[in-house]
């Protein structure tokens, strides 16, 4: 309760700050609007933004879970097999190099204007990171516990899926958490590019029309929708994969 | 299933750097032998061959069960560290081995070896409930699922408080009688109350050495025992 204290105090004085600075400065609305007019336009527009929100979410939501599921399995095929790792990991790594932003133009002539590109977007943001933390706790496995499963007559294969992989969710889940944040900024370069849905698509909208006070409003929903996701998969890794550590 | 000694004869090497000189070491069969030494002297890569999990080690020699039979699948090995997953019950640690073999694991006698070693109460308890003792005393459990004949101990007592090592170590003499046993220990009191026989390793060499009379586990307060244990630290202190 005293960290909810905390936050709800740090927001109220960011607010008085802006709002402050939008009295003092005597700055167009177009340029700046004050928050109160934002929360106006927040509450007016709430239908739109909704509209958009839950396009955003459904394809931040499909993102994570296909980019959870496709970096939990790399990193596990690249624990499990030194060739892979020879074969697969310095082409991982480049494709870092490669900033995601400009694949966004390519992914929307492959994928489609619809959510399709959108979703994928959002999975190459977080796959990356997923797998590279995962995988890193898959190979820091205590040498002793691979040891003595040897000992006890275990394969691999049942080394990998009784000691490694439970041993490597801690791992995982601060991949996760990573995710939950960058997830977000994938679905919404996706909709900069070419969208007619979307927060990012909404905003991109109301900042051509000189709408920055809407533009200001699906900002926000945007960030108080990223922290959510961020607290409810932390929840969610606190209460499962953690326990392993 | 009668226990087989074991025979290791020839020197050790890791990534070509010799470890251990030409050394001939036995352990009884159904006998419990402490291996004593200073640090970095190379007792427990000793057990790690014959574990059959010296991957960085090469033996230049031979390492034979007396019975002829290969070692494989006949050895278990517990160490100081106790090596319970914190993500399974103390129950489900015990059965691991059966679990990692792909068996269904046999509950009953895992109930039986959790009542052996004082942990009924606990079994289903996660590890990071139970003190040092209790830890120790479900690792022991651990191997003694695994009914091997030979068990190899690297310092398993060695974080214990000493009135819970004196009590580990009682239970587990008791627990192990009739295997093959070879230990590892800084501790001369540990090799002198356990041990039937006793090996000191060296830099230069491997020497047997007499072990107090009576049947191990000897009383804490045994005077014979005492005057071993002094003898046996006089010896390692004048190792250099």
């Amino acid at each position: 309760m005293r960290r909810a204290g905390s936050i709800i105090a740090s927001a109220l004085v960011a607010l008085a700050a802006w709002q402050a600075l939008v009295l003092l400065t005597g700055v167009p609305r177009f340029i700046l609007p004050g928050p109160a007019l934002v929360a106006e336009t927040l509450w007016t527009s709430r239908a739109l933004i909704a509209h958009h929100t839950v396009i955003t979410a459904i394809e931040v939501l499909a993102g994570l879970a296909l980019g959870a599921t496709l970096g939990g399995v790399t990193a596990i095929a690249l624990a499990a097999s030194p060739l892979a790792r020879q074969l697969v990991r310095p082409m991982l790594i480049f494709s870092q190099a490669v900033p995601v932003f400009a694949l966004a133009p390519i992914l929307t002539l492959w994928f489609g204007y619809g959510i399709g590109s959108k979703v994928v977007m959002t999975l190459l943001v977080i796959y990356f990171p997923v797998t590279s933390a995962f995988f890193d706790a898959l190979m820091r496995t205590p040498q002793a516990w691979i040891d003595m499963a040897r000992l006890m007559g275990a394969s691999p294969a049942r080394i990998m899926r009784h000691i490694r992989i439970p041993a490597a969710l801690p791992g995982f889940a601060s991949g996760l958490r990573l995710a939950a944040v960058y997830a977000p900024i994938g679905a919404i370069i996706g909709e900069w590019v070419g969208a007619s849905k979307g927060l990012g698509y909404l905003m991109l909208l109301a900042s051509g029309r000189a709408k920055t006070d809407l533009m200001f409003a699906a900002l926000i929903v945007l960030a108080v929708f990223t922290v959510l996701l961020h607290a409810v998969v932390d929840r969610t890794c606190r209460a499962t994969l953690d326990k392993n550590g | 299933m009668t226990a087989p000694g074991i025979l290791l004869e020839g020197s050790v090497a890791i990534d070509g750097e010799p470890l251990i000189p030409p050394i001939r070491l036995t352990a009884a069969a159904g006998r419990w032998t402490c291996l004593l030494g200073a640090s970095g002297v190379g007792k427990s890569t000793i057990l790690r061959l014959i574990s059959g999990i010296a991957d960085e080690a090469t033996l230049n020699g031979t390492l034979n069960a007396t019975d002829g039979v290969p070692l494989a699948g006949r050895v278990a090995l517990m160490a100081q560290s106790d090596l319970l997953l914190p993500w399974l019950t103390v129950t489900q640690n015990v059965t691991l081995g059966a679990r990692l073999r792909g068996t269904v694991p046999d509950a009953r006698r895992a109930a039986d070896l959790l009542n052996d070693v004082g942990l009924s109460a606990q079994a289903d308890q996660s590890p990071a409930t139970l003190s040092g003792g209790q830890r120790q005393r479900a690792a022991l459990a651990r191997t003694l699922m695994e009914d091997r004949p030979i068990v190899l101990l690297d310092e398993p007592f060695s974080a214990l408080d000493a009135r819970t090592r004196a009590q580990v170590q009682d239970l587990t003499a008791q627990l192990l009688a009739g295997k093959t046993v070879l230990m590892v220990t800084h501790d001369p009191a540990e090799a002198a109350r356990l041990s039937d026989a006793i090996l000191i390793l060296g830099p230069d060499s491997l020497r047997a050495r007499p072990a107090p009379p009576g049947a191990p586990p000897r009383p804490v307060d045994d005077t014979q025992t005492l005057s071993a244990q002094g003898a046996l630290l006089a010896e390692l202190r004048a190792d250099p």
